[in-house]
C-alpha cells in the first residue's frame, strides 16, 4: 500500500519523485507512481503543486491499551549507584510531557542497593517511583533488566517511556520494546505532545543526518522513546520533595543468562566525549596528526576535551576513541569548536546540537558553516593561536 | 580499450583495484617514507585469495596463467610498486618450484606460497654476479643425503620476509654453464641467515636484503629438477616472469599519468586550466599512448605464453623492456607536468619517479633483455632462408 | 558453531546530498551498499570460524536487488545466505523487521549465534539486534568490541560502554552486536567472489515464514513517519571576517559575553 495519486490532477511535474526520501516514487508515462518503498511518511503530498496526492490511513487493529495507558515514565538508568545526566535531562522533559497530558510522572529504577537514588527521583519531579532493588540486578544485564522493566510496563500501562540513549539504553530498550510489543523511536532530538489525539510527536534525524523525521506510535503503548544525552534541558530540582514509592519484587524465575565479569572504567585515551561541556575538533584540515597539538592546546584552555573527524580518524592521526559523529559519538556540549572541518554531514548530525558552534576553516564553501553560530574562514594555523591568545590576555585581567 | 577479459579476469582486476584504492593507496606514503615491509596489505591480498592465482587448483589454486598474474600486479602497481614488488617477487620465488619441482615439493610447497601462510623469494644474484649470471659463487657441496650451501647473496627481494627460497648455487664449477643447480631453503635452515636490509632509491615497501649461507646444510630432497639445471632453472623463470615486471611498468606508468592528467585540469596558470596548453597536453598524449602499446604488448605476450607457446624467451624480453622504459619515461613527465608540486613529497608522483628506475634494472637489466632479443633475432634471421 | 548474520542493503548515506534549494534528498547516483556496520559483523564471523570451525548463513530482509549484498556476502567468505523477501514486507519499522528476520533466522536449524552490525546508516536506530534477540529468546550483548573467549558454550566478550568497557560472559545461543573495533574488515576473495557470481540466493516470503500481512511490513509496524525535514540549525548564524588576530580575539569576546566561555577562577 502507498499514497493515492489522482491521474486526472498528476502533471507529471516529478516534485514528488524528488520529495520522496525513500524512492518510493517515480514517473511513468509522464504520471507519477508509487511503489512498495511508500511509508506513508507524505513527503510527497506536501510538495505536490496540483494537491494530486493523498495519505490513507493505516488499518490497523484497535489496541485496547490505548484507552487505558496513562502516565509518563522515565527509565533511571544507573550504573554502580550513579545515575548518568541525561535521567535529569529526561525527567524535565517527562515532566513538561506529563503535565501537558495531566498525568503522573513516574520513574522505573532497576539496580541494587538503590535507597540515595529514590529521593534524587523525586527531587528532579518523579510523582512516582517503581524500585526494582535486587543483587539479581547489580550489573547490568539486558535480559533481566527487560524482563523485570517490561513487566512493569504490563502491570503499571504507562502511555510513554523515555530512556536515555546511552550505550547501556541503546542495548535495553530495544529489547524492552519487543517484550513490551510496542513502538521505540531512537535517538530523538524533539519530543512534543500532537494536539488531538495527544500522540508524542517524536522527531529524529534519518538517512545518516541528511533529513528529520516525526514519528507516531498511534496504536501501541507504551510509545518508547530514547533520546540522547544533552538533547534535553533538565528541569528544575526540589530538595525533599516527597513522592510515592512502589517496591518491586522479583521472581524466582528472574535470571540473567549473561554474566557481566569486569566492569572496566577506563576510556582509550581516557576520553569522555559525551560529558564533556566543551569539546574542540579536529578535521582533515589540520594536515597531520602535529595539527592535534593545537587542538590539544585549545582542549586544555577551555577545559574541554579533544574531538576529531572520521577523516582525522581514518587518517590515523589520533585514535577513534575521539570521534564525533555518526559513527562516533554524538556530542551536545555547550561549546562546540571545529578546527578544519568541512562539514560533513555524517558529522554534523553528531554535533548539531551544541549549544555554540564555532568554525574554522578556510574554504568559504564548507558546509559546516551552515550550522556554526560563530563562522571565521581562515587558516585554523593562525586563527586559533589568536583565540587562545586574546582567552590568555582576557584571564589575565579578570 | 576493451581487452576482452574473461569475467574471472575482470574479476581479479576490480578486486586488486579495490585493495589498490582503499589499503594500498592511504599507507603508501608511509610505507615509502618508513621503508616498511607491507605486512597488513600483504595479509589482505592473501585473504583476497590473490597469492593463488597462478597455483594449479590441483593445491589449491585458482589455476591461472601469466595474464591473470599481469592483470593483479599492474592494478598494484598503479597503487604502489613496493607493494606490487612485494607480491610479484613471491611469484617470482614460486616458479622455479612450479616448473621444475616434483610431485612432493609441489604439494608441500605451493599451498604455503599460495594461501600467504609463507611468502617465497627467488636468489640468484651476489656482489660479483649481476648480470652475468655464471658469475656466481655461492657453492653447493653434496654431503651424503645433504647439501651444504657457503656463500651469499646480494639484494634478495623479499629477504628476511619470506619464509621459502629458491636458490642457484654452483655444484660442479667445472662444468660451466650446466655447473649450477636450483635449490629450496627455508628460513629455519641450519646455518642458513639473513644479512643486512638495504636502503634503496624507491619500491622502499619492499624488502631488499642479503642471505648469507654459512655450512647451510639441506636435505637432499630439497634440489629442484636436477644436479646442473641451475642456470636453465633460472632462465626459463625469467622468461615467465618478465610480463610481470612489464605489467609493474604499465600499472606505475598508468598512475602516474593518472595523477597528471588530473593536475591538469585543476591546475590553472595563465587563466587556463595547464591541460590545454599544448606542450602539456602532448607530453600527457605521449605518455597515454606509449603506456596503451606497453599494455598491449604485455598482454599479447601474457596471452601467448599462455596459450602453451615453448619459444617465448624474444618476446618475453621485449615486454619488459618496453614497458619499463616507458614507465620511465611517463613517470618522470608526470613529474615535470606536476611542476613544483611534482617534486614535493606531498604528492605521490616524485615517488612514482623513484619506483619506476627499478624496472629497468632488476629480473636483468634492459641492457641484458637488448642483448636477449637482439640474440634471439640472430637466431631468428639465421633459419631464415 | 552456526552462526547467522545479518545484513542490510542501504544506499551509500556518505553521498547522499540534500538539495539546499528544495530541501529534497538527492540520489542520482547514489549506489546500494552493503551496511557499512554490517561488514564488521561479517569480519567477526569470519574470525570466529576460522577459530572454532562451523558455518556462517548471511540473512537480510529486502527488496529483490538486495541479493545483492547477500552475493557480496559469499564473495567475503560465508556459506549460504537466505533473503527475506516479500511486497508484503515494504515499509516496515523494527518491530515488523525483527519479525521477519527472527523467522527467517528460526527457519535456519540450531543457530549457536546470531550476529548484528551495531546499526544500520540508513535508519541509524541499533533496534533490530537486540530486539531479534528478544523475540527468539536469546540472551544478547551488544556494541561488542573483541573477544576474550570462544568456545562452543559460550563467548566472553567486551561490551562497548559510554565510560570504558565490561567484560560479559554469553552462554550460547545468544546474540551479539558489533561495533567496528571488532575487527579490520578483509577485503572479498577471489574464490569467493567466484562462488558468488554462480550462487542462487535462496528467498522466503511471508507465507513460508509463517507471518501473516497483519505482522509485517507497513501494516505490522507500530511506528510511523508523519513528517519528514529538512534539519535546521537553531540560534543565529554569523561570519566574522577580518585578519586572524581580529577574528580569533572577536569570536573569544563573544563566547565570553554569552557567558559560553566563564572566565572567573
Amino acid at each position: 500500500m502507498g499514497v493515492i495519486i489522482d491521474k486526472e490532477l498528476c502533471t507529471g511535474c516529478g516534485q514528488c519523485v524528488d520529495a520522496c526520501p525513500f524512492e518510493a516514487l517515480e514517473l511513468i508515462d509522464d504520471k507519477a507512481v508509487v511503489n512498495d518503498a511508500c511509508t506513508l511518511c507524505g513527503a510527497c503530498a506536501d510538495e505536490c503543486p496540483e494537491e494530486a496526492i493523498t495519505v490513507p490511513e493505516v488499518e490497523r487493529a484497535e489496541d485496547e491499551r490505548t484507552a487505558t495507558a496513562k502516565g509518563v515514565w522515565v527509565f533511571a538508568e544507573q550504573r554502580g549507584g550513579v545515575m548518568p545526566e541525561v535521567v535529569a535531562e529526561l525527567l524535565g522533559q517527562g515532566r513538561r510531557l506529563a503535565d501537558e497530558l495531566g498525568v503522573e510522572l513516574g520513574a522505573a529504577l532497576l539496580g541494587h542497593n538503590l535507597d540515595g537514588l529514590t529521593g534524587e527521583l523525586f527531587a528532579l519531579g518523579a510523582d512516582v517511583v517503581y524500585a526494582a532493588d535486587d543483587q539479581r540486578l547489580a550489573a547490568f544485564n539486558d535480559d533481566i533488566y527487560c524482563e523485570v522493566l517490561a513487566r512493569l510496563i504490563g502491570e503499571h500501562q504507562p502511555e510513554i517511556l523515555l530512556a536515555g540513549a546511552t550505550s547501556l539504553g541503546r542495548s535495553l530498550i530495544p529489547r524492552v520494546a519487543t517484550a513490551a510489543a510496542t513502538g521505540l523511536t531512537a535517538d530523538c532530538t524533539g519530543l512534543a505532545i500532537e494536539p488531538e489525539k495527544k500522540l508524542l510527536l517524536q522527531t529524529r534525524p534519518a538517512f545518516g543526518g541528511n533529513i528529520m523525521a516525526t514519528i507516531i506510535c498511534p496504536s501501541a503503548r507504551p510509545q518508547m522513546a530514547t533520546v540522547r544525552p544533552r538533547v534535553m534541558k533538565r528541569g528544575g530540582r526540589s530538595e525533599g520533595r516527597q513522592g510515592r514509592l512502589i517496591s518491586v519484587e522479583l521472581g524466582p524465575e528472574d535470571q540473567a543468562a549473561t554474566k557481566v565479569l569486569e566492569v572496566v572504567q577506563a576510556l582509550d585515551d581516557q576520553v569522555n566525549l559525551v560529558g564533556a561541556e566543551v569539546v574542540v575538533t579536529g578535521g582533515r584540515g589540520l594536515g597531520g596528526p602535529e595539527g592535534f597539538d593545537l587542538v590539544r592546546q585549545m582542549a586544555t584552555a577551555l577545559d574541554g576535551v579533544v574531538g576529531a573527524t572520521r577523516g582525522a580518524v581514518d587518517a590515523e592521526w589520533i585514535g577513534h576513541a575521539h570521534q564525533v559523529g555518526q559513527t562516533g559519538r554524538t556530542v551536545a556540549p555547550k561549546l562546540y569548536v571545529a578546527l578544519g572541518v568541512s562539514g560533513a554531514v555524517q558529522h554534523l548530525v553528531g554535533m548539531q546540537g551544541s549549544d555554540a558552534i564555532v568554525a574554522v576553516n578556510n574554504d568559504p564553501n564548507a558546509p559546516i558553516f551552515d550550522v556554526a553560530h560563530y563562522g571565521i574562514v581562515g587558516d585554523l594555523f593562525e586563527v586559533a593561536p589568536a583565540m587562545l591568545a586574546r582567552l590568555k590576555q582576557l584571564r589575565g585581567q579578570a | 580499450m576493451d581487452y576482452f577479459f574473461t569475467e574471472e579476469q575482470e574479476m581479479i582486476r576490480d578486486l586488486c583495484r579495490q585493495i589498490a584504492e582503499e589499503r594500498i593507496k592511504p599507507a603508501r606514503a608511509e610505507l615509502d617514507e618508513k621503508e616498511q615491509f607491507p605486512s597488513e596489505i600483504m595479509k589482505a591480498l592473501a585473504q583476497a585469495d590473490l597469492f593463488q592465482i597462478i597455483i594449479p587448483e590441483q593445491y589449491g589454486g585458482l589455476g591461472g596463467g601469466c595474464l591473470e598474474n599481469c592483470i593483479a600486479v599492474e592494478e598494484l602497481s598503479r597503487a604502489c610498486c613496493g607493494v606490487s614488488t612485494s607480491y610479484a617477487a613471491s611469484f617470482l620465488g614460486a616458479y622455479p618450484i612450479l616448473l621444475y619441482g616434483s610431485e612432493e615439493q609441489k604439494e608441500k610447497y605451493l599451498p604455503l606460497i599460495g594461501s600467504g601462510e609463507q611468502y617465497c623469494a627467488f636468489a640468484l644474484t651476489e656482489s660479483a654476479a649481476g648480470s652475468d649470471a655464471s658469475a656466481i659463487a655461492t657453492e653447493a657441496a653434496k654431503d651424503g643425503d645433504s647439501y651444504v650451501l657457503n656463500g651469499s647473496k646480494q639484494w634478495i627481494t623479499n629477504g628476511g620476509e619470506a619464509g621459502v627460497y629458491t636458490v642457484v648455487a654452483i655444484t660442479d664449477r667445472s662444468k660451466g654453464p650446466r655447473g649450477a643447480t636450483a635449490f629450496i631453503v627455508e628460513q629455519g635452515d641450519e646455518g642458513f641467515s639473513v644479512g643486512k636490509k638495504e636502503t634503496k632509491l624507491g619500491i622502499r615497501a619492499s624488502a631488499t636484503a642479503e642471505l648469507i649461507f654459512n655450512n647451510c646444510r639441506i636435505p637432499a630432497d630439497r634440489v629442484l629438477g636436477r644436479e646442473g639445471l641451475g642456470f636453465v632453472v633460472a632462465m626459463r623463470t625469467f622468461d615467465k616472469s618478465r610480463p610481470g615486471v612489464g605489467a609493474q611498468a604499465v600499472g606505475v606508468a598508468q598512475g602516474a599519468l593518472d595523477e597528471a592528467g588530473a593536475f591538469a585540469r585543476t591546475r590553472k596558470q595563465f587563466g587556463k586550466p595547464i591541460i590545454t596548453f599544448q606542450a602539456v597536453a602532448h607530453m600527457l598524449a605521449d605518455m597515454a599512448t606509449e603506456i596503451e602499446a606497453a599494455r598491449a604488448l604485455v598482454y599479447a605476450t601474457a596471452r601467448y605464453i599462455d596459450s602453451g607457446a615453448k619459444d617465448f624467451s624474444k618476446v618475453s624480453a621485449m615486454a619488459k623492456v618496453f614497458p619499463s622504459d616507458v614507465a620511465m619515461r611517463a613517470t618522470t613527465n608526470a613529474v615535470q607536468v606536476l611542476g613544483g608540486h611534482g617534486y614535493m613529497r606531498d604528492y605521490p608522483v616524485e615517488k612514482m619517479m623513484r619506483d619506476a628506475k627499478i624496472l629497468q634494472i632488476y629480473e636483468g637489466t634492459n641492457q641484458i633483455q637488448r642483448n636477449v632479443i637482439g640474440q634471439e633475432l640472430n637466431k631468428e634471421y639465421g633459419r631464415k632462408k | 558453531m552456526k552462526i547467522a548474520v545479518c545484513i542490510k542493503q542501504v544506499p551509500d548515506t556518505a553521498n547522499v546530498k540534500l538539495d539546499p534549494e528544495t530541501h529534497t534528498l538527492k540520489r542520482e547516483g547514489v549506489e546500494s551498499i552493503i551496511n557499512p556496520f554490517d561488514l564488521f559483523a561479517l569480519e567477526a564471523a569470519l574470525r570466529l570460524r576460522e577459530q572454532v570451525g562451523g558455518e556462517i548463513v548471511a540473512i537480510s530482509m529486502g527488496p529483490p536487488q538486495a541479493e545483492a549484498v547477500l552475493k557480496e556476502a559469499i564473495g567475503y567468505g560465508v556459506d549460504e545466505c537466505l533473503l527475506l523477501s516479500d511486497r508484503a514486507f515494504a515499509g516496515a519499522d523494527t518491530w515488523a523487521t525483527t519479525a521477519a528476520l527472527a523467522s527467517g533466522i528460526a527457519g535456519l536449524g540450531e543457530v549457536d549465534l546470531v550476529v548484528c552490525g551495531k546499526q544500520a546508516v540508513d535508519g541509524d536506530t541499533a533496534q533490530v539486534g537486540p530486539g531479534i534477540a528478544r523475540r527468539l529468546g536469546l540472551p544478547h550483548v551488544a556494541f561488542v568490541k573483541g573477544f576474550r573467549e570462544v568456545d562452543g558454550g559460550r563467548l566472553v566478550v567486551e561490551r562497548q560502554m559510554d565510560d570504558g568497557f565490561d567484560v560479559v560472559a554469553l552462554p550460547l545461543p545468544g546474540l551479539i552486536t558489533v561495533v567496528r573495533e571488532v575487527g579490520e574488515p578483509r577485503p572479498p576473495s577471489l574464490k569467493g567472489k567466484m562462488r558468488a557470481k554462480k550462487y542462487e540466493v535462496p528467498t522466503k516470503g511471508a507465507a513460508e515464514l509463517g507471518l501473516t500481512p497483519e505482522q509485517v511490513g507497513l501494516a505490522g509496524s507500530f511506528t510511523q513517519v508523519v513528517k519528514v525535514f529538512a534539519p535546521t540549525v537553531s540560534g543565529d548564524r554569523q561570519r566574522l571576517e577580518g585578519p586572524p588576530e581580529e577574528t580569533g580575539a572577536q569570536v573569544i569576546d563573544a563566547l565570553v559575553d554569552n557567558q559560553v566561555i566563564m572566565l572567573g577562577g
